[in-house]
């Protein structure tokens, strides 16, 4: 394989491995301090219990997301530094403030939680917990931010070959991040809840100690669950209808949509290769006029196919890459603009598809489990702890597709930005050997599938210790209350 | 602007030595000073609150390089493609390390985490090293900024002192935080460990700066000096005061010798990377000048604080029995 094609995989696999951390950091650190705040206010011990717990398997969690994100600071410079030279001006400003304002206060204000539980007041060490949590909320801002930037450049200029920044405040206030950061947020949220409502369904279904703890954990992962699923179709809307102005040939990918319609439908689900030039003969289950209804909110507008744009992109941006040595066998070869059509069709789909499941889930535990009532049935854990996998899936399946319906590009044109922005990713990647691009792939590889079975191993260790295994000790005078 | 933003680097390389260097030297020493499993898990107590807040500062580093001067960034961390490799590697298993390892009552669980906080330690302070010696003596690299040649470029004899000088120097400053932040048995070996190693494992710091700077390196020998006799005198926190002032030192030492470069090409000097043909633009560096002169105090103080809640001094019996 080519450098080009080993960093492409290395970069998809470290950063949905990262981002299966991520998500459950944020949206379990909101709501860990949403219950420390209740016990901090009431008083009452269910929800000291419950901040104990899900603080727990929160903080496993963490310690993996933390390490596997340095990595994809250091990637951008280590495989694709040609990147980093060309979009520095503007890409590494946010992420030097994600740095300094958030990543700062989280790790500064977690060590002072965990270990603060006796050494500052109440209400000080439940600041802590909001500091960190609202830290991760402010991270994925800036790191959004920076991915809005590459698939919508504004806010710069043309100089010197090169996009030289002119406004911050366009960056931080693209319309792309405006609409990625809610509908991040909300597949976060998504995440958590359905992580509360597996788990604490499983222990009422166990009859274990505190059911007050297991019962009100459910109710809150349940209707977390249903109001991040409203919020993340309201923003998904919003950003559909942001890829239908900036970045047509995804939007059309996302359909595999051959050609032209007017007005267009939405397929739910095709019977065939949907690949190019087969999609034409693909059998697809439609619902008439609701793409257009997606892209421009109203039955009729015009959806561009994928030939019809063909000629369009490569009449602005180029018919052929250059002739480049750097390019390896791309030099002067035809530019081919449709992406991988299996997986943008199938990526957007599954992104859907399982959060619609996981929503309908977590609106069907809650009608069982009414008036404090607990199913008897194997089934009933059962449906809770594989409803888990359906926002992490949703989650993956989206950015898979955001990220793979961009291709070529790395750095996507602005159909009404400054000219001459865009950058392919082949002409991305670093001048690294293949050798060393396959040493850090092979290895982030093997640590990161051994760190997948200790973090399962771990959580599964304290989901089932239940209340018990996270309670302090009573211990001798003098000893701390939590120690390593 | 691209000078005060040389600077700012250096500052930020500086806090990450001196804060995640302590940490390192307690990873890299747990075996030797912790001879129980009680023991090491006073050491690992000893920074657990603090070290993930340490680790920031290489982030920020790295991503105020990337912001100040993406050609530097981009150039340094392709170039030095595999030994960044092993130090991310490194930082992954101890950084989960710290966190898991009492996680499970077990002692051969706890065994292997012991051995990837100890090798994690020494191989990410070497790795941390050698980058840092790489960008002030230079690399083999072309107009572009691309590295010419062998993937193992970063190899040379003058940068694995680098590499060797802050392995050796983390090594005595963890020893001198430990004595300063344990009590009983643990503080008096470390004292003892810290006297014994320095002379050895002080030498390729001295080495490194003798090689950047001549005769400045003197400069840092008495200071290192006046460190190990405080320790002697038994006075753990001038001590600790002193290293950290040597590292202050040789961080000036290194970044004021390299600057106006950042990166020099080794084959041509036309080649070499400075401030000025890697800077930003002014506008970029003026936005980031106004976010870190907000940021980075309040990082000082809340940071500062945190150290203040965790300052008295841990011992044997302070912890926990079973967790």
């Amino acid at each position: 394989m080519e450098v080009l094609e080993l960093a492409r995989w290395q970069f998809g696999i470290t950063t949905v491995y990262h981002f299966l951390m991520v998500p459950l950091t944020i949206g379990l650190s909101l709501l860990v301090a949403g219950m420390q705040t209740a016990w901090v206010r009431t008083g009452d011990e269910r929800y000291y219990k419950m901040t104990k717990f899900w603080g727990k398997l929160l903080l496993i969690n963490f310690a993996m997301g933390v390490v596997t994100g340095i990595v994809q600071e250091f990637q951008f410079g280590m495989a694709w530094s040609a990147y980093s030279r060309f979009v520095g001006d503007v890409f590494g400003a946010p992420l030097a403030m994600e740095g300094i304002v958030a990543f700062f206060v989280e790790s500064t204000f977690l060590g002072l939680w965990i270990f603060g539980w006796d050494k500052l007041p109440k209400k000080v060490h439940l600041a802590c917990a909001w500091a960190f949590s609202l830290a991760t909320m402010a991270s994925a801002y800036f790191i959004l931010a920076a991915n809005s930037w590459m698939q919508h450049p504004v806010g710069i200029v043309m100089d010197e070959g090169r996009p030289r920044l002119t406004s911050i405040w366009a960056v931080l206030t693209n319309n792309t991040v405006l609409a990625a950061f809610p509908h991040t947020i909300a597949g976060a949220f998504a995440v958590a809840a359905a992580f509360l409502v597996g788990i604490a369904a499983w222990h009422l279904h166990r009859k274990s100690e505190e059911e007050r703890v297991w019962r009100g954990s459910l109710k809150l992962g349940t209707w977390v669950g249903v109001v991040a699923f409203a919020a993340l179709s309201i923003s998904g809307d919003l950003q559909g209808k942001l890829m239908f102005e900036q970045q047509p040939m995804k939007m059309a990918a996302a359909e595999a949509l051959c050609h032209t319609e007017q007005p267009a439908s939405f397929s739910v689900f095709a019977v065939g290769d949907v690949r190019r030039p087969d999609c034409e003969n693909v059998k697809s289950i439609t619902v008439p006029a609701l793409l257009s209804f997606l892209a421009h909110n109203d039955f009729d507008t015009e959806v561009k196919g994928i030939e019809e744009l063909v000629p369009l992109y490569q009449e602005r941006y180029g018919e052929f890459y250059p002739v480049d040595e750097r390019l390896g066998e791309l030099s002067g070869q035809p530019i081919d603009y449709v992406p991988s059509l299996p997986v943008t069709y199938w990526g957007f789909r599954f992104m859907i598809g399982f959060g619609a499941v996981s929503a309908g889930l977590g609106v069907f535990m809650l009608w069982l489990t009414r008036k404090n009532r607990t199913p008897t049935g194997w089934w009933f854990p059962a449906l809770g702890l594989a409803g888990i996998a359906t926002p992490f899936l949703a989650n993956s399946f989206g950015w898979i597709f955001t990220e793979m319906g961009r291709q070529p590009f790395v750095v996507v044109p602005n159909p009404s930005g400054v000219d001459g922005v865009w950058m392919f990713t082949a002409q991305a990647v670093s001048n690294s050997t293949a050798g060393e691009v396959l040493t850090s792939l092979i290895a982030l590889t093997a640590v990161y599938s051994v760190l997948a079975v200790v973090e399962f191993y771990l959580i599964r260790k304290y989901v089932r210790g239940g209340i018990p295994g996270v309670l302090p000790q009573k211990s001798d005078d003098g000893a701390l209350a939590f120690a390593y | 602007m691209e000078t005060l933003w040389f600077v700012l680097i250096a500052v930020l390389w500086l806090g990450y030595l001196f804060l995640e260097g302590f940490d390192f030297g307690v990873g890299m020493l747990l075996p030797v000073l912790g001879r129980s499993n009680a023991e090491r898990r006073v050491m690992i107590n000893t920074i657990g609150p603090v070290w993930d807040g340490n680790e920031v500062w290489l982030i920020v580093a790295i991503g105020a390089t990337f912001a100040a001067f993406p050609g530097w960034y981009a150039a340094l961390l392709s170039a030095a493609y595999l030994p960044l490799t092993l130090f991310l590697v490194a930082l992954i298993g101890r950084g989960v390390a710290f966190d898991y390892r009492g996680k499970v009552d077990n002692p051969r669980w706890r065994k292997a985490w012991d051995v990837t906080i100890v090798a994690g330690s020494w191989v990410a302070t070497l790795c941390v090293g050698l980058l840092i010696s790489t960008t002030v003596l230079g690399l083999p690299i072309d107009a572009n900024g691309d590295r010419v040649g062998s993937v193992f470029a970063a190899f040379r004899l003058d940068t694995i002192i680098g590499a060797l000088a802050f392995a050796g120097y983390a090594l005595v400053h963890g020893a001198v935080f430990t004595a300063l932040k344990t009590e009983g048995e643990i503080r008096e070996r470390a004292r003892r460990v810290a006297l014994m190693a320095a002379p050895v494992a002080l030498l390729p710091l001295v080495a490194l700066l003798a090689i950047v700077a001549g005769l400045w390196a003197g400069l840092v020998v008495v200071v290192l000096v006046a460190a190990m006799w405080r320790l002697a005198a038994d006075r753990d926190g001038q001590s600790f005061a002193l290293m950290g002032l040597a590292i202050a030192a040789s961080v000036v030492i290194l970044f004021g010798s390299l600057y106006p470069y950042v990166l020099p090409s080794t084959l041509n000097d036309a080649w070499s990377l400075t401030i000025a043909n890697t800077a930003s633009s002014p506008y970029t560096l003026q936005v980031m000048t106004w976010v870190a002169a907000f940021g980075t105090p309040a990082v000082l103080v809340y940071q500062g604080w945190t150290y203040w809640v965790f300052r008295k001094r841990i011992g044997v019996h302070h912890i926990p029995a079973a967790h």
